[in-house]
């Protein structure tokens, strides 16, 4: 190694820069897409989880666990090899006339962080004083628009620091997608690589975007916990 | 949707997905993922004990470069972690690592500074006035740091440290990526040889990992109430 020639200039600028902020564009892509997503059902299957009825509850219970104790990639593979079994032709056919590992990748990386921002949902939830709901559903507000109006309002703004940490881990695990071929930034820097055997160099490119995304990210989530949650008295 | 599911694969190939291709070959499998996972779990323990008490020192030339380190390796993604250990180990050590020491070593790496997290967390988590005792009574820094802090803090963290186990597991399944033989790459290549069952082999070791998982989950929860200090 200590023989080894850097030569930078391959990932600052000519056809492997273009490559590896083409890979930057796609991880953020499919980042943005499965955050969107996951939030959305995340939220869905925490209220299910704090349902009363038994049917709902045990479903979003299982949701939970299975989700949570399964190997992300395991469920990339499951939705990219496997999912064909499952689902009705129609939607396959609809998926394989468009971008399939990029869909399966949306699909495996949505529903497993949903399964831990619903967990983490629900704790902010906890967290929100009972009376809170006593005293909204006394006042007539149905249990689904004391939710809505009274309790997620409060428990989002609890959730958001560690919420927003699960969206971090998501644009992190988002690099598991090249293993299916989403030609997402890892995929890109290895590509890098094989074409210029600079494996040093383009990864090096990679990892620094993901520091970088990771430094801003953690600063602002700090920035909100000083500026917002510790005027309210939240740690 | 397709004719339905035969599960016949899976029996077919059970030992396969258990032990690889031992006693003929090297282990694989099940067996291999957990022997991932155990050795990096315990070289991590103390990766993430000496990193801990060192982003929590006094001093500030081995607390900063260390939690500048933490922070990096808490940055990145650790399918990237794994492939700089690819590319790294066998520089540094002048000649070719095995696959499965890269994936442990990059393992390690990675859950060592979330593991330091936990003990900075467990450490500050002990009330100053146990310190402040501990020193009174005249035990040096360092020493009330290993008896009397450590000991306390310690125990709050097991539950902890069991959720990295499970994570630990579900992390292996990474070791895919540079060829070792662990259940998702013998899933795979089960997978290459059969080509018509994905769905049958990919949703049987994901109940595999599932088992398991929920195991440690469960006892974390477990040893969690147990080790409740009772007020």
């Amino acid at each position: 190694m200590f023989d080894y020639k850097f030569d930078w200039a391959i990932v600052t600028s000519g056809q492997y820069f273009e490559w590896l902020v083409s890979g930057v564009k796609v991880t953020l892509e499919l980042s943005a897409v499965s955050i969107a997503l996951s939030f959305v059902i995340g939220l869905l299957i925490a209220v299910m989880r704090m349902s009363n009825m038994k049917p709902i509850l045990w479903f979003s219970h299982a949701y939970l666990e299975f989700f949570r104790n399964t190997p992300l990639l395991v469920q990339i593979f499951f939705w990219y090899f496997g999912s064909y079994k499952i689902l009705p032709q129609g939607i396959n056919d609809w998926l394989n006339a468009r971008d399939f590992e990029f869909a399966a990748a949306v699909i495996a990386l949505t529903i497993y962080t949903s399964a831990f921002i619903a967990e983490d949902i629900r704790s902010g939830v906890r967290s929100i004083p009972k009376e809170q709901m006593e005293a909204a559903r006394s006042s007539g507000f149905s249990y689904l628009r004391s939710m809505q109006y009274i309790i997620l309002p409060q428990a989002i703004r609890i959730t958001i620091p560690p919420l927003i940490n699960q969206f971090l881990n998501l644009t992190k695990n988002s690099s598991l997608a090249m293993t299916i071929g989403v030609a997402e930034l890892t995929y890109q820097a290895r590509q890098v690589e094989s074409y210029t055997f600079k494996g040093f160099e383009a990864f090096t490119a990679a990892t620094l975007v993901y520091i970088a995304i990771s430094v801003i990210i953690t600063g602002l989530v700090t920035l909100y916990s000083k500026k917002v949650l510790s005027p309210m008295g939240v740690r | 949707m397709d004719a339905g599911f035969d599960f016949t694969v899976i029996w077919d190939n059970m030992a396969h997905f258990m032990i690889g291709r031992y006693p003929s070959g090297p282990i694989g499998g099940v067996l291999l993922t957990f022997y991932l996972a155990v050795v990096s779990l315990v070289l991590s323990f103390f990766g993430g004990l000496i990193l801990g008490l060192m982003c929590v020192s006094r001093n500030r030339v081995i607390k900063y470069p260390i939690l500048a380190i933490v922070n990096a390796v808490r940055g990145m993604p650790l399918l990237m972690v794994i492939f700089w250990m690819y590319f790294l180990l066998p520089a540094l050590m002048g000649r070719p690592t095995p696959e499965s020491w890269t994936v442990i070593m990059a393992l390690t790496l990675f859950t060592s500074a979330y593991m330091s997290q936990i003990v900075q967390a467990g450490i500050e988590g002990i009330s100053k006035g146990q310190t402040e005792a501990a020193l009174s009574t005249g035990l040096h820094h360092w020493q009330a740091m290993l008896f009397i802090i450590l000991p306390q803090g310690l125990r709050n963290m097991i539950p902890s440290f069991v959720n990295q186990f499970v994570s630990m597991i579900k992390d292996t399944s990474l070791a895919f990526i540079v060829g070792v033989s662990e259940l998702t790459h013998v899933a795979t290549q089960v997978n290459n040889r059969t080509m018509i069952y994905p769905t049958e082999i990919f949703l049987f070791i994901a109940v595999v990992y599932f088992i398991i998982c929920f195991a440690f989950t469960s006892l974390s929860r477990w040893l969690e109430q147990r080790l409740a200090w009772r007020k």
